[in-house]
C-alpha cells in the first residue's frame, strides 16, 4: 500500500514532537521574538527567545500548523538551546540544506533529534511547513527576512 | 448534446497515470480542471496553421487568427447569454475581471461614505479589489453573514444592502463551502438601492448554466482554466450601458480608435478594454472547451455533479471524526467539499491522500476570513468534475479512511 511510504515522513519521533510539542507556549521575558506566517496554506508561529550573554538561555513557541511544522518547531527549540546565535545561524543553514536534499553525506549531528526530518526531502510540497519554524529563528536573531536561508530554499517553494 | 458523460475519461489523457504507484484520482477541480484532447489539439492546431496577431493585418493568416478569436468570443456570448458580444470582454481570469470592475467602474463610481457588500465567504479575488477601493476612497466594506450551514443569510442580506451601497459583489458558486448562491435575488436587491451586482463566476460557469439575462446581473468574471479551457485565459460580461460608461483601464495598442499627440479617443466596444495582443490561442482553446462541455449541456454536466455529492458526501459524512463545511444536505452542495479529520492538520492529512494517487487542495483556499469565520487554521478540500467517477469518489473514502487509520496508530 502506497501509505507506507508516509513512514519515511512520519516517523514516531515526529508524531511524538508534533503531540506533545517542547518548549509550546511563551516566554516571561523574550529578547527576540517574531511572528511568521505561511501564505499559501495558513499556519502561522510565534517565536520567542530569550538571549543571555550571547547565548539561547530560553525559547519558546506557539501557533497553528501541520505535524511537520509543529514537530520542527519543537525539534528545533530543543537543539538550539544554550547555543549562540552564530552557532544557530550554523544550524539554520545545515537544516535548510538537509530538506531540500543538497549534499545528503553533510554531518547531521548538531541538528540533534531534528535530523530526522531529512525525509521531508522526498515530499517537495511539505518542506515549507519543515522550515517555518527555522525560519522563524533565523528571523529572530538576524532580524533579517531570510538571509542566506531564503536565497537557498527559494528555488523549492512557491 | 447527446454525448454520454459516463464514457469520457479517454479524452483526457492526463488522468490514465500512475502517482504514487497508484492510479491517479484527481479531486482539485475547483482549483483547475484537466484539459480535453479537443481543447490541447485546438491550441496546437491554431499554433500549428493559423498563428498571426489579430485586428491588425491584411494577410490570410491575420484574418484566420481574427476570425477564430472573434468565433470564440461568440461561444463564449451564447454559453452566458449575453445579448451581443460587446458585453464579452477577454481578460486573464476572473481576478483581472474583477480588478477591472474595481479600477474602472469602482473608481468612477463609489465615493466617501459609499458602501461595497460582499460576504464572508468570497474568494481573495472577490475580496481584496473591494477592500483596496474602500480604502482608497474612504468607503465602507460590509460582509453579509452566513447562516449556521453555510449558506448566505439573505436577511442579512437585505439589511447590509442599502440606499448608500454601491456595489454588491458575490460569489455565485462558493469555492469552500460549495453552496449556491442567490444571485438573482442579490441582483433584484442590488437594483432596487441603485447599486450594481457583481458576480463571481469562477466555479459556477463550469458547473450549471448561467444565463446572465435571467440573473440581471450587471458584472460577471470567469475564468477558462476552471472549465477545462487554457490557463491565462477568462472574461468579464457587463452590460453594454455600463462598458460604454466605463473607462479603460489599460492603454496602448488594440483598444484605440485615434491617437493624436496629446490625447486619443477609443475603439469600440469590446475592444475598448482589450490593450495589446490579447491571448488568442488561450481564447481559441476557451471556445473549444465550450464546445465539449456544449456537447453534453449544462444541465447534464450538473446533474452528473449532483449526482456525486449524492454519493460521496452521506459517505464522508458518515467518516467518523470527520467535519464537513457548508450544507449536509446533498441537495444543496455543490462537487466542492471542504472536510477536516479531528486531531489531523489538513496538510497531513493532504499528503496521506497524495500518497494514495488521490489530488486534493489543503490549506485556507484564498478564503482567509472564511477560515476566520469557520475558526479553522485550513481545511482539505475535493472537488468532482465531469470525469470523476463514483470510483473516484470510493477512493477518496478508502484514502481518508486509511489516512486517519495511520495516524491513529503512529508508524506501521
Amino acid at each position: 500500500m502506497a501509505l507506507s511510504k508516509l513512514d519515511n515522513l512520519y516517523r514516531q519521533v515526529i508524531l511524538d514532537h508534533s503531540a506533545h510539542p517542547h518548549h509550546h507556549g511563551h516566554l516571561q521575558k523574550a529578547t527576540n521574538e517574531i511572528e511568521l506566517r505561511n501564505p499559501t496554506c495558513g499556519d502561522v508561529l510565534q517565536l520567542e527567545i530569550a538571549l543571555t550573554d550571547n547565548k539561547i538561555s530560553d525559547i519558546a513557541f506557539s501557533g497553528d500548523g501541520c505535524t511537520i511544522s509543529q514537530a520542527s518547531a519543537s525539534m528545533m527549540t530543543d537543539a538550539v538551546i544554550g547555543k549562540t546565535p552564530a552557532e544557530a545561524e550554523q544550524m539554520v543553514q545545515a537544516f535548510s540544506t538537509m530538506v531540500i536534499g543538497d549534499r545528503p553525506d553533510q554531518d547531521l549531528s548538531i541538528l540533534g533529534d531534528a535530523s530526522i526530518l531529512k525525509g521531508v526531502a522526498q515530499f517537495p510540497a511539505r518542506i515549507k511547513c519543515a522550515t517555518l519554524a527555522w525560519k522563524a529563528l533565523n528571523n529572530a536573531l538576524t532580524g533579517e527576512d531570510g538571509k542566506g536561508m531564503a536565497q537557498l530554499l527559494t528555488s523549492h517553494e512557491d | 448534446m447527446g454525448k454520454n458523460l459516463n464514457d469520457i475519461r479517454a479524452d483526457f489523457p492526463i488522468l490514465e497515470q500512475q502517482v504514487n504507484d497508484e492510479p491517479l484520482v484527481y479531486l482539485d477541480n475547483a482549483a483547475t480542471t484537466q484539459k480535453p484532447k479537443a481543447v490541447v489539439e485546438a491550441l496546437t492546431h491554431y499554433y500549428y496553421h493559423d498563428n498571426a496577431n489579430v485586428h491588425r493585418g491584411v494577410h490570410t493568416l491575420a484574418e484566420r487568427a481574427t476570425e477564430q478569436f472573434e468565433a470564440a468570443r461568440e461561444k463564449v456570448r451564447a454559453f452566458i447569454n449575453a445579448r451581443s458580444t460587446k458585453e464579452v470582454l477577454f481578460t486573464r481570469g476572473t481576478t483581472t475581471s474583477l480588478n477591472w470592475i474595481a479600477a474602472s467602474y469602482g473608481e468612477a463610481n463609489v465615493n466617501a461614505g459609499d458602501e461595497i457588500v460582499i460576504s464572508y465567504m468570497e474568494h481573495h479575488s472577490n475580496l481584496v479589489p473591494w477592500q483596496q477601493l474602500a480604502l482608497r476612497k474612504q468607503a465602507k466594506l460590509k460582509y453579509i453573514k452566513l447562516n449556521a450551514d453555510g449558506t448566505l443569510d439573505m436577511t442579512d442580506a437585505a439589511q447590509q444592502i442599502t440606499d448608500q451601497t454601491k456595489i454588491v459583489a458575490i460569489a455565485q458558486v462558493s469555492n469552500v463551502l460549495g453552496v449556491v448562491n442567490p444571485v438573482k435575488d442579490l441582483a433584484k436587491l442590488a437594483h432596487q438601492h441603485g447599486a450594481v451586482m457583481v458576480v463571481d463566476g469562477a466555479q459556477s460557469l463550469p458547473n450549471m448554466p448561467v444565463d446572465v439575462q435571467a440573473l440581471d446581473c450587471d458584472f460577471l468574471a470567469f475564468s477558462g482554466h476552471k472549465m477545462m479551457g487554457p490557463t491565462g485565459i477568462g472574461g468579464l460580461y457587463a452590460k453594454e450601458e455600463l462598458l460604454n460608461a466605463m473607462a479603460p483601464v489599460e492603454f496602448g495598442g488594440e483598444m484605440i480608435d485615434f491617437v493624436n499627440l496629446f490625447d486619443s479617443s477609443w475603439s469600440q466596444l469590446p475592444w475598448k478594454f482589450e490593450a495589446g495582443t490579447p491571448d488568442i490561442s488561450g481564447a481559441i482553446g476557451l471556445g473549444a472547451a465550450i464546445d465539449y462541455l456544449n456537447q453534453f449541456g449544462m444541465a447534464a454536466v450538473h446533474e452528473h455533479e449532483q449526482k456525486l455529492v449524492d454519493y460521496v458526501l452521506p459517505q464522508l459524512l458518515a467518516i467518523d471524526g470527520l467535519t464537513v463545511y457548508g450544507p449536509h444536505d446533498p441537495a444543496k452542495h455543490t462537487g466542492v467539499i471542504a472536510f477536516n479529520l479531528d486531531g489531523l492538520h489538513p496538510h497531513d492529512l493532504a499528503t496521506g491522500l497524495d500518497m494514495e494517487g488521490v489530488a486534493v487542495r489543503a490549506g485556507h483556499h484564498c478564503a482567509q476570513p472564511l477560515m476566520k469565520y469557520l475558526q479553522v487554521p485550513a481545511t482539505a478540500r475535493a472537488s468532482f468534475y465531469i470525469y470523476n467517477t463514483k470510483a473516484d469518489a470510493d477512493r477518496l473514502v478508502e484514502s481518508i479512511v486509511a489516512t486517519k487509520e495511520f495516524f491513529k496508530n503512529g508508524t506501521i
